[in-house]
């Protein structure tokens, strides 16, 4: 049996003559120090993408994507086709890993100089993957067509709409023609069923030919500077003096991690379960709060905390300006120090960037700056607000709720972040303040004038008044009597 | 022994002679997939008069939301065909007609009467009754379609995702 079996190898490789290469791989000699822990994350993001690849297509097989159709056909394989919902599980997840994987080993790459001479073409393979997979991540999005997809595709075509001149038409191209439908969809979908996928696996055999050819980057050791006329023979030294064949002493530590991630992997789409879809896509239902997925939240928040006038400009180059700088990388900073102690900037660099980028998410997963639509009428006055108010008192905080000031002020904790709280306005302004701010607006929020009578102004000034803590006298006017009856 | 020039010459020739043929060809080639491509940036204006119902689904000083099919749909849009917009009435054939899409990232802004404003799930813009802007990011009032009140009816020209770009808009 085990005879046969080696003879049936013998011809294949007579054949296919590759396993001359497949063994000069295995055996090629990788630097000690590199066979680490720190070198796993690039390989796992490879076979997130194969187990991508292949949750992909099965899911093509029962997927529809025509507009008409793409939501049913996600609520089919949710419910009714068998394991249709693990296997929307585990894409939908296996995209955030990939996501997240990718990033871990950029910051890997990066903070050890690995991008550094030789391997510039390596690091510029790696951001046009980069690129690849968050354009998956985004088509993706738009083929889970429900609402976030449709009002996202909105928000795409508004930052796209805004490019000078010719905007209107890259709108249109994007769209595939004059609003989000059936064109739309199929250009989505052609685009993450066939053209990124094919640039990602020409990407990553070019990024692992690379590898493969360069060697993989050393441990960087504080002092040990590349410089152009001397690296590849100091590598060369270094790789026949304290080197390891790949096969099995780098890749073991490879092995394990990718099988610990699967295993992960289909444990947390087993307790998650598949991402969506929400709402069928119907424009008319516009009672929708449209957010995209984690990674894109970050983006998402940087749209509403930029100051209004720097928007349309930094919309535009602001990733421009990131992506040349990640390409450009290499050729501004190809030799020198490679070990992170040796170069604090860029560890700061790091430290900020994933900061901002954290920190931007967070905000985003409650978005303060967003009125929230539902709390004029969801949200309860709090009790004790009312208790013993006078009923011209209790008219106004009638009028907090039924005016949706409870949309951007929240009382109690309950209601919009865009405004400040209203439980302690009389501690902050005095009744004129009160008035004035409500009637001619300013600092974000409307003016009131218009929609209010004067009766209405009253009554929820007289409320309004009312709002401080019990040990805190409210503002006072000090041009105004401190008598009892005068107002204050 | 250099070869002959005259064999060189005619190798040298048919091979260039094959690349001349490719490039044309792929030029050729190239010439309907791009254009294909490229077909919904061809067409500059995509608007068209629609009908969006009797004057009286429309109370004066009121605003409410009406929705219309897309003129450009094809037939699996299904309901993405369908657009939003809000009316304003103001008296006789007066009227204001908006675009549901918030003028800063296009998402879909709610009227609430009480407080007569427009206010943007997204990213917290909020616009007065008119579609003036009132607060938050967006860069300019609402978007406006053109209307024309015929026989009792009220018809908006409109056909296409209003974005700050667009001439028309």
């Amino acid at each position: 049996m085990i005879d046969l079996l080696k003879s049936v190898g013998r011809w294949l490789d007579a054949r296919l003559q590759v396993g001359s290469t497949i063994a000069e791989v295995a055996a090629h000699p990788v630097p000690r120090s590199s066979a680490s822990w720190w070198y796993i994350f690039g390989s796992a993001t490879l076979v997130v993408f194969i187990l991508q690849v292949v949750t992909g297509i099965c899911l093509a097989t029962v997927y529809t994507p025509a507009a008409d159709r793409a939501w049913d056909s996600l609520i089919y394989l949710n419910y009714q086709q068998p394991l249709g919902w693990y296997l929307r599980a585990l894409h939908g997840w296996g995209s955030n890993f990939m996501v997240a994987l990718m990033f871990i080993h950029m910051i890997q790459v990066f903070l050890f100089g690995a991008y550094k001479f030789p391997r510039e073409l390596t690091w510029v393979a790696g951001c046009v993957l980069l690129l690849c997979t968050l354009g998956m991540a985004f088509t993706g999005q738009v083929l889970r067509f429900d609402q976030n997809a449709y009002w996202g595709l909105g928000i795409g075509a508004s930052i796209a709409g805004r490019t000078p001149i010719i905007g209107f038409k890259v709108v249109d191209l994007i769209l595939g023609g004059p609003i989000i439908a059936g064109e739309t969809l199929s250009r989505f979908f052609a685009l993450h069923v066939f053209v990124i996928p094919a640039l990602l696996i020409g990407f990553v055999g070019l990024h692992l030919f690379l590898v493969l050819r360069l060697g993989i980057n050393e441990w960087p050791m504080p002092g040990r500077i590349v410089k152009r006329n001397t690296y590849l023979q100091q590598y060369h030294e270094l790789v026949e003096a304290d080197g390891e064949p790949f096969m099995p002493f780098a890749a073991q530590k490879d092995l394990v991690f990718a099988g610990l991630i699967i295993l992960s992997l289909l444990v947390v789409a087993a307790v998650e379960g598949p991402i969506g879809p929400n709402g069928q896509p119907d424009p008319t239902i516009i009672q929708t709060v449209p957010r995209p997925d984690f990674f894109f939240l970050w983006l998402f928040s940087l749209f509403a905390l930029l100051p209004p006038w720097t928007e349309t400009v930094l919309m535009l180059t602001g990733p421009v300006a990131a992506i040349g700088l990640l390409f450009a990388l290499p050729f501004l900073s190809g030799t020198g120090e490679k070990s992170l102690l040796r170069r604090p900037f860029s560890v700061v660099i790091v430290i900020l960037v994933v900061t901002a980028i954290g920190t931007l998410t967070w905000l985003g997963t409650f978005s303060p700056w967003s009125p929230v639509m539902d709390a004029w009428s969801s949200a309860p006055t709090p009790v004790d607000y009312v208790k013993g108010r006078s009923p011209l008192e209790l008219q106004g905080a009638l009028l907090v709720q039924s005016k949706q000031c409870r949309n951007c002020h929240s009382l109690g904790g309950q209601g919009g972040m865009r405004g400040p709280a209203l439980d302690d306005t009389a501690t902050r302004l005095t009744r004129d303040q009160i008035v004035r701010q409500i009637i001619q607006g300013g600092g974000n929020m409307p003016a009131y004038g218009k929609n209010l009578t004067p009766a209405e102004v009253n009554a929820l000034v007289a409320f309004l008044s009312t709002m401080h803590p019990l040990n805190e006298p409210p503002a006072r006017d000090s041009a105004r009597p401190a008598v009892p009856g005068s107002g204050n | 022994m250099s070869p002959s020039p005259e064999k060189t010459s005619r190798r040298s020739f048919l091979f260039s002679l094959g690349i001349a043929i490719n490039a044309v060809a792929v030029a050729l080639f190239a010439i309907p997939v791009v254009g294909y491509v490229l077909s919904p940036a061809r067409r500059f204006t995509w608007l068209d008069w629609i009908e969006l119902g009797a004057l009286t689904d429309y109370p004066e000083n009121q605003t409410r939301l009406a929705e219309y099919v897309n003129p450009f749909k094809k037939a699996w849009d299904g309901e993405t065909a369908k657009i939003p917009c809000w009316v304003r009435h103001l008296a006789g054939d007066e009227f204001q007609v908006f675009a549901i899409n918030c003028t800063h990232l296009g998402c879909p802004v709610r009227w609430f009467a009480e407080s007569e404003l427009f206010m943007c799930p997204c990213h917290g813009g909020v616009f007065y009754s008119d579609g003036r802007h009132a607060s938050g990011p967006p860069p300019r009032a609402l978007y406006q379609y053109k209307y024309k009140v015929e026989a009792g009816k009220l018809w908006i020209y409109a056909g296409r995702l209003p974005t700050l770009g667009q001439p028309q808009a």
